[in-house]
């Protein structure tokens, strides 16, 4: 196994993502456009997660908004209890509940909102209430051998569910309005120019350790469990690994990535609705993954970036008709280059660079080409 | 009506003021013009807004695409026509309006973001937009924080006065309490059941309905909601006919509709015999489109504007939307109210004689909109419209026969005391 190799030319792909987002974004944009690309980043968490759990794992879930949303709310309902302090809520019929509370006669804090008044829970629980429930889900589906399609599905409906609960119980979770207008985050206000450019740094940090956690998971031998699982469940399952706990602990995984994202989400965009929960937003984050390689993790930041920007600037040229194009780059992307802009990469770009290399001194470059055949033939 | 008795010696000179200022309009559309020159840029727009010598810059924010395109698409087009209209009668302040349009695509994210682009980058003098109150709250932060002006045009649940908006539709109370209080007296209602969609509006009105009707000493027989999209009003149906209500108070929104008033009909409700009466306060001409004139014949509904009201103004005003948009358009409440939006805010600012937010929110309370399809509204001091409501009477063309309509303007009262 040539690892080193392998790790070196990963970690210049990482050193040209994290370029981009760190440097050449903040320098060439605009605090407005920086901000969209900071939430389209929240995304790419997400499709990182997928990245591990459906191209590695082959556990295909159309159901990851649940996670983003969990992680979402959990944090918007830190924010806006701080939003909703008796001072700023003196309008109300009982001050210092959250306002959609107050419309919908709601008149003593929820129980379960309590907690959520301490940032250090609310911070823990981003992360551990979407892994609970993705480990409830994952226990319940896995151990009893419910894969592929059916799991799928499954994901889905659970997106459905959870979207009508959110919705329905408005007077505790703020219904379809989901939970807006949230202001500061211990004192120090959101919504500023300079609190966005630094969110934006924070998050780009975190998906780029969570890039590089997942590079990790990826190079481990747990990673070339994940892909045997994907091709051969079987086998691995006679070899004496529990494939089960394999599956669960990757779908965590994804779910709490995905959770990391919804709370960025929510911190840059300064709220959180079912609209990110249900069925659509889900199979959107799937594409985001699909059109950057669904084998690749930095193809996924970029898949996220180019199908959120693409979906911005149609919308911004024709308002009226940029559905349409956004489901002409869909086809284009599944019938010209179905394994994506990683696909792409590899197939095309990746043999001129060795090409260029090999004519240069005669560096490490000759190991590049076996390995590259290696894995061509393996997918 | 109560309104500011403090201010009163302050008043008579505003009103004289204004009169004045809303003459000016007017004059335009007479030909004698404002001439840009007398308003030099420098001095109109102080803090950067998209304003030159010969132009302003407005922002259009409504989905165009998802579910919400069929009820904004008449937005969109009322906002538009205002916009052609006051262009041709000399533009504001002498500049020609220029628009730019978002879609928000049924998507309260999305509205928030094309919210802040609008603001931050195109620097749009004001924004004509949104229709759902999620979309609405999801922008009211953004509009708050860049000091932008929204116009917004639905009817909706009140408990809200932001210094960012113009409610140019009526909230809660003002289309409530006249259509109860009208079934009770002409229609010798008794009792009530209450049913809507479940999120913030229906459950809001239906909250102030149920308040006034037992302040009547009436009764209320049920209320009941349904998830948005819900299309199975069998068990409510049955419910209805076994407490046999004199009035169903109906808040149901979008698509929904169409099943609940077929399925009604299937049941054998006939509207047109009135037992039960139906009343609603979310069918425009815009939903009967869908619902099919046929199925809701002899429903009432209780707003403040009908495509059919009698009087000049909407008569100029259905003819030159239809010159603009085809003969085969319907008008509902809602496209009324949009189009209200870029008028009154021309207004204030020429009022203003400035295109800055702040010196044109200072001028908006007061200014009169004689003009207005509806007949003559006024924008009160809390950012919502002094209007008239009005109860059609549905019929089989999906039109509305207007059959009352209040004596005086009603007042907007967003947080009715009482109420909550």
């Amino acid at each position: 196994m040539n690892t080193t190799l392998y790790t070196r030319r990963e970690w210049i792909a990482l050193a040209i993502v994290a370029a981009l987002i760190l440097i050449v974004f903040p320098v060439t944009m605009d605090v407005f456009r920086l901000n969209l690309v900071g939430k389209y980043l929240t995304y790419a968490f997400v499709a990182v997660g997928l990245v591990l759990c459906w191209g590695h794992g082959g556990i295909l879930s159309l159901g990851q908004g649940i996670f983003f949303g969990l992680g979402g709310y959990c944090m918007a309902m830190f924010l806006k209890l701080e939003a909703s302090s008796p001072e700023n809520t003196a309008i109300q019929s009982t001050p210092g509940i959250p306002d959609f509370m107050d419309w919908n006669q709601v008149t003593e804090l929820p129980f379960w909102w309590v907690p959520f008044k301490s940032f250090p829970f609310a911070a823990a629980a981003v992360i551990l209430v979407p892994v609970v429930f993705a480990y409830v889900i994952g226990a319940a589906m896995f151990k009893r051998r419910v894969g592929g399609v059916y799991f799928a599905i499954i994901t889905q409906a659970i997106a459905a569910i959870l979207t009508i609960l959110i919705i329905g119980q408005q007077g505790y979770t703020g219904g379809v309005n989901g939970i807006t207008d949230l202001r500061t985050l211990l004192g120090w206000d959101i919504r500023t120019d300079s609190a966005k450019f630094i969110l934006y740094f924070v998050n780009a940090v975190l998906l780029i350790a969570v890039l590089v956690l997942g590079q990790m998971v990826r190079m481990s031998k747990f990673g070339r469990l994940l892909i045997a699982m994907r091709d051969k469940e079987d086998r691995v399952r006679f070899s004496g690994y529990s494939v089960a706990d394999f599956k669960i602990f990757i779908f965590c995984l994804a779910a709490a990535f995905s959770a990391i994202g919804g709370a960025m989400f929510t911190l840059q965009v300064g709220f959180m609705s079912p609209s990110f929960v249900g069925i659509v937003p889900s199979i959107e984050m799937v594409i985001f993954a699909a059109v950057g390689g669904r084998l690749s993790l930095f193809g996924a930041v970029y898949g996220a970036l180019i199908v959120n920007w693409a979906k911005t600037s149609f919308s911004e040229t024709f308002p009226e008709l940029w559905l349409f194009a956004m489901g002409g780059l869909f086809i284009a992307v599944v019938m010209a280059f179905p394994n994506g802009l990683a696909g792409l990469y590899r197939s095309h770009v990746e043999p001129f660079l060795a090409k260029l290399t090999r004519k240069s001194p005669p560096s490490p470059a000759p190991d590049t080409a076996p390995v590259e055949a290696v894995k061509l033939a393996a997918e | 009506m109560s309104d500011d008795t403090p201010k009163k010696a302050l008043s008579a000179t505003r009103r004289q003021v204004l009169a004045g200022f809303s003459a000016l309009p007017f004059m335009g559309m007479l030909g004698g013009k404002v001439n840009a020159a007398d308003y030099p840029t420098a001095e109109v727009n102080t803090t950067g807004l998209a304003v030159t010598d010969d132009k302003v810059t407005v922002g259009i924010l409504h989905s165009v695409t998802g579910t919400m395109a069929i009820s904004e698409t008449g937005s969109v087009q009322a906002e538009k026509l205002a916009i052609k209209q006051i262009n041709e009668a000399g533009g504001v302040l002498g500049r020609q309006i220029d628009f730019i349009q978002e879609d928000g695509a049924s998507d309260w994210p999305t509205f928030a973001e094309k919210a802040k682009k609008l603001l931050v980058q195109d620097k749009v003098a004001s924004v004509m937009g949104c229709w759902t109150s999620a979309s609405r709250k999801a922008v009211l932060p953004v509009f708050e924080q860049y000091n932008g002006m929204l116009y917004y045009p639905t009817f909706y649940e009140g408990l809200e006065q932001s210094p960012n908006v113009i409610y140019t539709g009526q909230e809660a109370t003002q289309q409530i309490i006249a259509g109860i209080d009208w079934v009770v007296q002409n229609k010798g209602a008794k009792s009530f059941y209450l049913l809507g969609s479940d999120y913030i509006w229906p459950r809001t009105s239906n909250k102030i309905a149920r308040k006034h009707i037992e302040k009547l000493g009436l009764k209320v027989s049920g209320e009941e909601y349904y998830p948005l999209g819900h299309t199975q009003f069998n068990s409510v149906i049955n419910k209805i006919k076994l407490t046999k209500p004199d009035v169903i108070y109906a808040i149901v929104v979008g698509g929904s509709n169409v099943a609940f008033y077929k399925q009604l009909k299937a049941a054998g409700i006939d509207m047109t015999k009135e037992k039960p009466l139906l009343l609603t306060i979310s069918v425009t001409e815009d939903e009967i489109l869908g619902i099919g004139g046929e199925n809701i014949v002899g429903a009432y509904a209780c707003m403040k504007y009908f495509q059919s009201l009698p009087n000049d103004n909407n008569a100029e005003f259905v003819k030159a939307f239809k010159e603009m948009w085809g003969d085969e358009i319907v008008i509902g409440d809602v496209t009324q109210a949009a189009y209200l939006g870029p008028w009154l805010w021309k207004m204030a600012v020429e009022k203003a004689g400035s295109f800055d937010i702040d010196k044109v929110r200072a001028a908006s309370p007061g200014i009169e909109f004689a003009k207005a399809p509806e007949g003559y509204v006024r924008i009160h001091e809390n950012h919502h419209l002094w209007s008239k409501t009005r109860v059609g009477h549905a019929l089989n063309d999906g039109q509305y026969e207007v059959v009352f309509e209040t004596a005086d303007l009603v007042q907007p009262d967003p947080f009715p005391a009482g109420y909550q």
